[in-house]
């Protein structure tokens, strides 16, 4: 296909009896990973020691991309193309909420994969990810193209070369083709629109104007909270997920410096001189 | 010089068209259109003689001010500039003054009013000019006092949360110096970005926190006022508890400028909440939103921040003209219930709001609903009752009421008016508003249509009748202003009425402050 991943897949090989079994196989799957992330609308603060962003009592949210995943899976599941959504998230206990709203939209199962308070890089979620897709067996994977908190975009592009499965990222528009096996997905570039067409298993990252979250309801909201998800750990999986990448510090941009007011012309030519402006 | 070229024109448009977005609560009283421009004052509008007793304004008097103000920009008389300050944002009441002074201190304020007393000036102060009554511009040749220019923050006390301020403070600029701070400015509405806090006194205004923190009657410690004839009356108190002699403040507060002109104030601020939560709501019937908030009240009553509901029409007006709206729920139901909790302790609340919303599920009170903690559907939540001011003004002419009614007779006028008007100007009848503190916004649209006296003549004085009959205010909460001063008869007994009369004869015997406004000639 297109996209070339060979980076990565010379460490990992792929397996190629999976992409066998899934032609055969007629229930299609689609696993949809999920972030929590710090709410868009808070102000973020730097904490004091510089180590990170303050997430004690700050309003978190889904990813917004990971949001829209949610919605494109389980539209495919109401067309007859997916017969089964599974949402995953790594993280604390506290990303079980974001599953369960995953489950109140309309996601058949939940997986919950904690790690505790460990800092979680793009590569060591997409390990996981990778491991998960040699149980789960998805055909698809759908993923929110970066997330908001560190705007990586990385996670969707790591498992498709752990996996060495096609990748489509930044879709605007995604059409399966349940004869053929296969999806086209038309992506959001600098220069335009891309269409891209890729048989399955495969991996495809959501972008904005791919579709509008639906709000859930009432019901399906309270029935989540009662569903059962599947708890496991990055050991239970036998996967690495500890950090390649050290942050050393995180500051806040240099604040601006308010202005001042003058009173004439002659004053502001004087003040550019002063600053060297002009 | 520079600055001066900065018109206040461009800058009352720039939020024009800001409060056109975000407004939220709705006007009362007669009539709006959606025209821009009106070349009606609202002296003929009204139909209001202008008073013998004032003096015309005259170069000898500018000089004074001039003196006064000791700064050239306080003292604006060129037309462009005066274009602003002479019609409220509805575009609806225009005045004709020759004059607005912009003082920045309460020194000044002082010897403008002392000044103005002794040679008859009548004055109107004006902060924000957002209100909805027409009760911030001048009718006639009155004088534009704008607190615009007194907007500085002087003390807070973070252990009673007391913020002490000038009045030209605009709302959201103290909700920007609070937030870091932990703290909230009690009242919330759409013109935040515009209304200043010394008018939100003088109006006491309510908004969609009221039903949370109480009125500005509540939350106002102190005051600090200059009355007609220049006297400083110091009030500024920042305590709690001050039972030391007529409560003073209180005769500011809702006085709408018409006993003195607030220049400094203390107020109480909650802490801001950190967890916040929103319901929409849908059911088939009144009965049904009532049963809804005495729950709320009950399970949810110390997190409940709001609780708003809006009808059918409004959902479809909203859908009609706000190209980023969409239909909440699969089905169009009778009722919306918009409602939040806002508290400490994210957990703790949403195991409350669970609760509740589990408990009015199982007893079958809702029809459908969902629920959001996210900011962006919060906030797409929050759009869908606060446009529809807006979206009913880009219909056609609105018919705009705010009114308090008992619950039982709550949403019966409405239903009244749809049966009095059916097939009458293809005209549509609205409810919606803050049924938690008993206030509904009764809007009727007459899509693609202007103004029209003889339908207005179905709908008043049968509107305030109705409301005076059930014992209800004509005027929840947007004030009498120029608007509603023939209608306080309504509401307020004759012997109530007299006693206003005898106040502001009191503290204003020339009667110079704002006058035409409130009280009934």
């Amino acid at each position: 296909m297109d996209d070339d991943t060979s980076d990565f897949g010379s460490f990992y090989e792929a397996d190629n009896e999976d992409e066998t079994n899934t032609i055969i196989n007629m229930s299609y799957k689609v696993l949809v990973p999920v972030k929590r992330v710090i709410d868009y609308a808070v102000k973020i603060r730097v904490r004091p020691d510089k180590t990170g962003v303050e997430t004690a009592n700050v309003k978190m949210s889904v990813n917004p991309f990971d949001e829209i995943a949610v919605e494109e899976a389980i539209r495919m599941k109401e067309a007859g193309f997916a017969s089964e959504v599974v949402a995953v998230s790594l993280g604390p206990k506290t990303v079980q909420e974001t599953i369960r709203n995953s489950i109140a939209m309309g996601a058949d199962k939940g997986i919950h994969i904690e790690t505790g308070t460990a800092d979680l890089q793009p590569l060591g979620v997409a390990k996981v990810l990778k491991k998960l897709a040699e149980t789960e067996k998805p055909n698809l994977i759908i993923l929110g193209k970066q997330a908001i908190d560190d705007d990586a975009n990385q996670t969707a592009q790591m498992l498709a070369g752990l996996l060495n499965w096609p990748q489509a990222t930044f879709a605007s528009k995604i059409e399966v083709d349940k004869a053929n096996n296969s999806v086209k997905v038309t992506r959001e570039i600098d220069g335009g629109l891309e269409t891209l067409s890729m048989k399955m298993p495969a991996i495809i990252s959501c972008d904005l104007r791919l579709n509008e979250p639906r709000y859930a309801k009432l019901q399906n909201i309270m029935k989540s909270k009662k569903a059962e998800l599947k708890v496991q750990t990055p050991q239970d999986l036998g996967v690495d997920i500890s950090n390649k990448i050290k942050t050393i510090s995180v500051e806040e941009p240099a604040k601006r410096s308010g202005g001042i007011k003058v009173d004439s012309v002659d004053q502001i030519v004087q003040n550019l001189k002063k600053h060297a402006l002009i | 010089m520079l600055l001066n070229r900065i018109t206040k024109s461009n800058f009352i448009n720039i939020n024009k068209s800001c409060l056109k977005n975000y407004f939220c609560s709705v006007s009362s009283g007669s009539s709006t259109t959606t025209s821009t421009t009106t070349t009606t004052t609202t002296a003929n509008l009204l139909k209001v003689k202008r008073d013998d007793r004032f003096s015309y304004l005259n170069k000898d008097d500018i000089s004074v001010f001039k003196k006064i103000m000791n700064d050239e920009s306080g003292v604006i008389t060129d037309a462009d500039d005066l274009v602003g300050y002479n019609h409220d944002w509805m575009n609806k009441y225009h005045g004709n003054s020759q004059l607005v002074l912009r003082p920045k201190s309460t020194e000044q304020v002082s010897q403008i009013l002392k000044y103005c007393n002794e040679r008859r000036l009548a004055v109107v102060p004006q902060g924000g000019n957002t209100g909805l009554v027409g009760g911030s511009v001048p009718v006639h040749d009155e004088i534009v006092l704008s607190l615009q220019s007194m907007n500085k923050i002087h003390e807070f006390d973070s252990v009673t949360g007391v913020l002490t301020c000038d009045a030209g403070c605009i709302l959201e600029s103290l909700e920007q110096y609070l937030e870091p701070r932990g703290f909230t400015v009690p009242l919330d509405l759409g013109a935040k970005g515009s209304c200043q806090i010394g008018g939100n006194a003088a109006t006491n205004a309510g908004g969609i926190r009221l039903l949370r923190y109480g009125s500005m009657h509540a939350n106002v410690m102190g005051v600090e006022a200059v009355l007609a004839d220049g006297t400083i009356v110091d009030c500024l108190s920042t305590l709690r508890k001050d039972n030391t002699g007529y409560d003073l403040k209180q005769l500011f507060i809702g006085s709408e400028g018409t006993l003195g002109v607030i220049t400094k104030l203390a107020i109480l601020t909650p802490a801001k909440p950190t967890s916040v939560h929103v319901a929409l709501l849908s059911c088939d019937s009144f009965d049904e939103v009532k049963k809804l908030l005495i729950e709320a009240k009950k399970q949810l009553g110390d997190i409940l921040s709001a609780f708003e509901f809006m009808d059918r029409s409004c959902i479809d007006v909203v859908l009609e003209h706000q190209p980023q709206a969409r239909e909440p729920f699969d089905s169009k139901f009778k009722f919306y219930v918009l409602l939040e909790v806002s508290g400490f302790n994210e957990q703790h609340d949403n195991e409350k709001l669970n609760s509740y919303l589990e408990d009015v599920i199982s007893r079958k009170m809702v029809a459908d609903g969902t629920f959001a903690s996210d900011s962006k559907s919060i906030a797409e939540f929050w759009k869908l009752r606060e446009t529809i001011t807006e979206s009913l003004g880009k219909a056609g002419a609105v018919y705009k009421y705010d009114l308090s009614l008992p619950m039982d007779q709550f949403y019966n006028i409405v239903e009244v008016m749809k049966e009095r008007l059916a097939g009458k100007n293809n005209s549509m009848v609205c409810g919606f508003g803050h049924v938690g503190d008993g206030n509904l916004h009764l809007n009727i649209s007459t899509p693609k249509q202007k103004y029209n006296k003889e339908f207005l003549g179905l709908i008043e004085p049968f509107v305030y009748e109705f409301t005076s009959k059930h014992n209800g205010s004509i005027s929840a909460e947007h004030g009498i202003g120029a608007m509603k001063t023939e209608q306080l008869h309504h509401s307020k007994t004759n012997s109530a009425i007299q006693l206003m009369r005898s106040i502001k004869q009191t503290m204003d015997p020339n009667g110079i402050l704002n006058p035409y406004k409130v009280l009934p000639n």
